[in-house]
């Protein structure tokens, strides 16, 4: 995996567009002009300290949040206040939490089936094929009758991937998905992450596994102060970090 | 040595012998020291001092028997006079030799309540129940029953827009054609109602003579206002609670406004305003039912109540849950109903049971408009000069009666508590 051949992006089309975007909490400005073009199939990983803006970032994508200046395109769709809009965009995005968020009144496979059979209408035994399918893909489908409160951190974190596909999304946004876990979890997430990205699934990751930055990622993104400081491919962002600030966060995340 | 065990075993010891058996349980539970053993045996004779002064009250010394309150004098209970009165307390005023109607009415609302009590019944059964169960209580409390056709039409355009707006990406085209032949249908019939040009026609049931709300009273309007109230209150209440947190300023408004005087006034005010000031509103001719009005002011004033004990549900849902239907596609309704509320919901179950218990017990209050509830008759069997004197077998009886009905209530909520909450530890 870590012997990945450097791809040429130019010529595939962007999946999501950022123009000068800008985005204030109050009086604090947490996003300033970002500019972000992802690519089909492009893994992005961001990284940088905490309250630099990274989260705020993806979720501005499927309008968790909500960005006061600039433009998001997404999937050729721009998000607005329109709510037919951000519906649309919203089923072709995936997202995998922190903290899981799975449905805890419902199984497993209750929470797989859920958005597939009322978003996009899906008759309920596709759906539940299909759900099994991720289910054995992430390695759990013997948990598919459980509750949620029944599975391990990692188990729970595996099924929130697999809600996420479920819905076939074109795009797949992780919020530090291992930094709620048990070390001994983490493995077994990352593990699911980098097989997604093998079958060439669009995804951008906010995350501090370095590791795994490596393995699978295009492109690393440093962010500071809600700015975009640096970004690079990932041989040349380690080894070369040409910001003092990226430098530093570096030092601080990989020598101790 | 030491043993050597499979990694991943332990072994497992079992836990230290303790006394077994009664004695030693009331060894470790009752007298496990002296204070204790002292605190025990005084309690004892308390209690049971107490409760066999009460059976020589209430059973061993009591008359059943007697024929009027001077023969029941100077003994125990008069039960006598509960026998002596039981169909007034139960049906009040409702005329004599008719009386085997409420009883009907009666037994029909209970057991629509014990049915809608099962959660297999938690779907389009819960509608069949309680139209059914309404129409049967209805026709033996008033003994007719009239169906203007502007209620079918109302029925028809209802079912029909419903039916077009839920099952629009699901049904296929004979049976979106048969929702718009329905609306379309109740559409026009209640304009040309409106119009004048359809006659008022209605469908009249009338196999029993009329009686009138205003001779009503017993266990069956304790009845019908409590479940009448709280069936329309919950969703009333639920649509407050989401309305008090809707990001739409006006409406937020509205529901915090209505939350806030609804709470601010005793339900007794409420009631008189329903009683006596409402009508001075309305254009003369317009009358409403006195108990039309009483159940409509129980079922505003229950609706404010539940709807701040949903809002605590829906408060204490995590973020996360609300931002991960959203990441999903789900749209407010969705999100609404299928994640939101039936967590909220299960959260919520104490104290709703809390609050409606409450209220099963406040429709007393109708007294105050000359409404006669359940324990409102019973009060009334007091009144006989032939009986006067046991003002305390009467509200015994009456509280017998409540506490059946809301400790039944109350086991059926612990019930439902560990029945949803099964599979999920939290």
């Amino acid at each position: 995996m870590a012997a990945k051949a450097v791809r040429d992006l130019s010529n595939i089309p962007s999946v999501i567009e950022m123009r000068a975007v800008n985005k204030w909490f109050g009086q604090f400005h947490v996003l300033s002009d970002i500019n972000l073009d992802v690519k089909e199939g492009e893994k992005i990983v961001i990284c940088g300290p905490s309250g630099s803006g990274k989260s705020t970032l993806i979720r501005c994508i499927n309008r968790l949040e909500e960005h006061q200046a600039g433009d998001i395109v997404v999937d050729g769709v721009t998000l607005s206040n329109d709510v037919k809009n951000i519906e649309a965009i919203r089923r072709e995005v995936g997202m995998v939490f922190q903290s899981f968020n799975l449905f805890p009144h419902l199984t497993i496979l209750e929470n797989l089936t859920l958005a597939p059979i009322w978003v996009k209408k899906m008759p309920k035994k596709d759906a539940e094929e299909i759900a099994m399918g991720l289910l054995n893909r992430v390695r759990i489908p013997e948990q598919a009758l459980k509750y949620p409160g029944q599975l391990s951190g990692g188990q729970q974190q595996r099924v929130a991937i697999a809600r996420a596909l479920c819905m076939q999304p074109k795009v797949m946004l992780f919020d530090e998905p291992t930094s709620a876990l048990d070390p001994e979890m983490v493995k077994e997430v990352l593990d699911v992450m980098i097989e997604l990205a093998g079958e060439g699934m669009t995804m951008l990751v906010v995350t501090h596994e370095m590791g795994f930055a490596r393995a699978v990622a295009d492109r690393v993104i440093f962010m500071d102060f809600g700015e975009i400081v640096e970004q690079n491919e990932p041989e040349e962002f380690f080894a070369n970090p040409r910001n003092e600030r990226t430098k530093l966060f570096l030092s601080q995340i990989l020598h101790h | 040595m030491t043993d050597s065990l499979p990694t991943g075993e332990r072994r497992q010891l079992a836990p230290p012998l303790v006394e077994r058996g009664a004695l030693g349980w009331m060894r470790r539970n009752l007298f496990s020291s002296w204070v204790n053993g002292i605190i025990t045996v005084v309690l004892v004779v308390f209690v049971g001092s107490i409760l066999s002064s009460f059976l020589e009250w209430a059973v061993f010394t009591a008359n059943i028997t007697a024929e009027t309150g001077s023969e029941c004098h100077g003994q125990g209970a008069c039960w006598a006079l509960i026998i002596e009165k039981y169909r007034l307390i139960f049906f009040g005023t409702f005329p004599y030799e008719q009386q085997w109607r409420p009883l009907v009415a009666s037994i029909t609302l209970l057991a629509m309540l014990v049915l809608t009590s099962d959660r297999r019944m938690w779907n389009w059964r819960l509608l069949v129940i309680w139209t059914v169960g309404s129409f049967i209580t209805f026709l033996m409390m008033f003994g007719q029953i009239h169906l203007p056709i502007s209620l079918f039409l109302a029925i028809a355009l209802l079912v029909g827009g419903i039916g077009m707006s839920l099952r629009k990406a699901i049904a296929d085209t004979g049976e979106m054609n048969a929702y718009r032949f329905l609306a379309a249908i109740g559409l026009i019939g209640l304009a040309l109602r409106i119009a004048g040009v359809l006659p008022a026609w209605s469908l009249d049931i009338e196999p029993l003579s009329y009686v009138e709300t205003g001779l009503w009273g017993g266990i069956p309007v304790t009845l019908i206002l409590a479940s009448y109230g709280l069936v329309f209150a919950f969703p009333y209440g639920i649509l407050l609670a989401l309305g008090r947190r809707s990001d739409l300023p006006l409406i937020r408004a509205l529901c915090v406004g209505f939350i806030e005087l609804i709470r601010g006034v005793p339900l007794i005010s409420l009631l008189i305003m329903a009683s006596v000031m409402l009508p001075l509103f309305l254009p003369s001719g317009v009358t409403f039912d006195k108990f039309l009005r009483a159940q409509v002011a129980i079922i505003l004033f229950a609706g404010a109540y539940i709807a701040e004990v949903i809002r605590g549900g829906l408060q204490s849902l995590p973020k996360g849950q609300y931002e991960a239907a959203e990441a999903l596609g789900f749209n407010y309704v969705q999100k609404t109903a299928l994640i939101i509320l039936p967590q909220a919901l299960r959260v919520v179950i104490p104290p709703l049971i809390n609050t409606f218990l409450g209220f099963f017990k406040d429709t007393s209050l109708v007294l105050i408009i000359g409404i006669f509830d359940f324990l409102n008759t019973a009060n009334q069997a007091l009144v006989d000069p032939n009986w006067a004197g046991f003002p305390a077998e009467i509200y015994m009886f009456a509280a017998l009666i409540y506490f059946i009905f809301c400790y039944s209530v109350s086991r059926y909520s612990k019930h439902l508590e560990v029945e949803l909450n099964r599979g999920t530890r939290r």
